[in-house]
């Protein structure tokens, strides 16, 4: 069984976000870039557990982005995975990401592509779905366990109010989040190991963008707290009430 | 060319966030011209899919098929999709949900069309399409244009005030081309918690941190919500101390929530907590650590003790609520 693990790098979750250029850019400078915790904790420690029980043959981990997305990718090889594939070309519109990563993906006859719910930069929690979409195969999504039988999964997801166990046979594109796996630390034999495995970079496939960024906006700041006595609850329960409205 | 809207429904029951949805789509459709298709998958009674045109369907297109009631991303995108064709829409609406999240970008990839997932904003057309959405999981917002002709969004629920108005709608059946490969998901076991409030749909939060102290001390936090009628939420090292249930856990990488009350005990407030949570319209921090961070984001305060400041929180509610009955 061959798993492709889709890798997204992301702003550190501390990261204080900033705009530049007229709030037409996020500003990278001093930003530390992690491994999208869903991606590195979940769906990667999960394939890696796949291939250690002898479920999985390879692991193959991609990721779309220009050569500034290679620290992250190598960090996610000290983790584990056989190789890795960066399609490079720079993107925030999730059609795109998808299809480029549904072009390479074709050509490598995957069983299983796991990636996370979302990434915490863009937060569509799309190019799961969008994959399984352009590879026509099942897609689940808020998986929280997966196993694999004889060439079928067994899968527990979230869905509204409750979670739902389904099967499926492979091929399948799974979303991971929190309960899939444990998260796990590289080790200096797996940063050594990483140094040398490979990484493709693959021209990107000619697809257009669907979507583009005009400009960002922070958060209006609170005009500020207003302390109420801890003795007087009641005052606090008129003010949620006459003030803020909400109960 | 119409506006299409998927119509989630719980067991043949559309839910509040159902007509903010279709409510959304009515009037990106007023904006463009044109009129709501909503589209309803499973087993609904024709009285409840009438009830659509209270939030602005115009028509209710109706896939009466029971191996729809369990979501199925393959089948329900294929419902949109074969929608959309028939009435040439340009536009298609799904919630930011569990549902929508599986379906609107199966929808995207099979029409080629731009997707904005989880917008807080009608779309401006003056320019465009240029739609807000929510980035850096709560720490800004992006205006996002949509260049392709047809195009997809999924709304954050509980973003609009839902406001019912009269009428009723016609419904229609929707013949769908499904075939065998669209249903190899089999769904072996569902478990649906019964009686509390989702916490991703609820108005009230109640939510705990570390400053709770342990799990035995949640009873307070228990007693308040049940008053309120809130749901329950923690913070991150709770959950990882297993104090609390994960789904319970709201921030960065949890989940991200936009109640009209959020009230906070025992949480000082990380970068990566306010991230879930800074959506919410009133934010209530208690807490009995003058420095914690939390303050900051906070409409109103209370420097306190937890464990006796929330009984007589709860003292007070109880209170309001026999004064207004």
């Amino acid at each position: 069984m061959k798993i492709l693990v889709c890798i997204s790098q992301v702003p550190d979750t501390t990261t204080k976000i900033a705009f530049s250029d007229n709030n037409t850019h996020f500003s990278t400078q001093g930003v530390t870039f992690i491994i999208n915790p869903y991606d590195e904790w979940y769906a990667l420690v999960r394939a890696l557990e796949l291939k250690e029980s002898g479920a999985a043959t390879d692991v193959h981990l991609v990721t779309v982005g220009k050569a500034d997305a290679e620290p992250v990718i190598r960090k996610a090889l000290a983790l584990g995975g056989d190789e890795a594939i960066r399609i490079d070309v720079d993107s925030s519109d999730p059609y795109l990401v998808a299809a480029q990563i549904a072009e390479y993906a074709k050509t490598g006859n995957y069983d299983l592509v796991l990636c996370g719910k979302e990434s915490i930069d863009y937060n569509n929690g799309s190019v799961g779905a969008l994959l399984a979409g352009f590879l026509d195969m099942n897609f689940i999504g808020f998986a929280t366990s997966l196993q694999i039988e004889n060439g079928t999964a067994t899968v527990k997801r979230e869905i509204e109010g409750g979670e739902e166990t389904d099967a499926c046979s492979l091929p399948l594109v799974v979303s991971c989040q929190k309960g899939m796996a444990e998260a796990r630390i590289p080790n200096m034999r797996g940063i050594m190991a990483a140094r040398t495995k490979p990484l493709k970079v693959v021209a990107p496939a000619d697809i257009q963008a669907l979507t583009n960024i005009v400009s960002y906006e922070l958060p209006p700041a609170k005009t500020g707290v207003k302390m109420i006595s801890p003795e007087n609850m009641d005052e606090l329960v008129e003010l949620l009430h006459t003030e803020a409205k909400v109960i | 060319m119409s506006i299409i809207v998927l119509a989630e429904h719980t067991q043949g029951v559309f839910k509040k966030k159902t007509f903010e949805a279709v409510q959304y789509a009515a009037a990106i459709a007023e904006k463009l011209g044109t009129t709501v298709t909503a589209v309803a998958v499973g087993s609904v009674a024709d009285n409840e899919l009438q009830t659509l045109g209270q939030a602005g369907a115009a028509k209710v297109l109706h896939v009466a098929d029971a191996r729809l009631d369990n979501l199925n991303a393959r089948a329900y995108a294929k419902a949109l999709v074969t929608a959309t064709q028939k009435e040439g829409a340009k536009v298609i609406v799904a919630l930011h949900d569990v549902t929508g999240k599986a379906v609107a970008p199966r929808v995207s990839a099979a029409l080629k069309a731009g997707l904005v997932a989880g917008a807080v904003s009608y779309p401006d057309t003056a320019n465009g399409f240029v739609i807000k959405k929510t980035v850096f999981s709560g720490k800004a917002f992006a205006y996002v244009n949509i260049t392709s002709d047809v195009k997809v969004v999924t709304l954050m629920p509980n973003t609009f005030q839902v406001k019912k108005g009269e009428g009723t709608v016609a419904v229609e059946k929707l013949d769908v081309a499904f075939e065998d490969k669209d249903f190899g998901i089999q769904v072996k076991e569902v478990n649906k918690v019964t009686g509390a409030v989702p916490l991703s749909e609820a108005e009230l939060v109640v939510s705990g941190g570390r400053g709770m102290k342990g799990p035995e001390n949640w009873y307070v936090l228990e007693d308040l919500a049940k008053e309120l009628g809130a749901a329950l939420a923690c913070s991150r090292p709770v959950a990882d101390a297993h104090w609390r249930p994960h789904h319970e856990h709201v921030g960065q990488t949890g989940g991200t929530i936009r109640p009209n009350l959020y009230i906070a005990v025992g949480i000082s407030g990380a970068i990566q907590h306010l991230a879930g949570v800074n959506g919410s319209k009133t934010i209530v921090v208690i807490n009995k650590d003058p420095e914690a961070p939390f303050f900051k984001a906070a409409d109103y305060g209370v420097l306190g003790d937890a464990m006796e400041v929330v009984p007589r929180l709860t003292e007070a509610v109880k209170k309001f609520k026999e004064a207004h009955s």
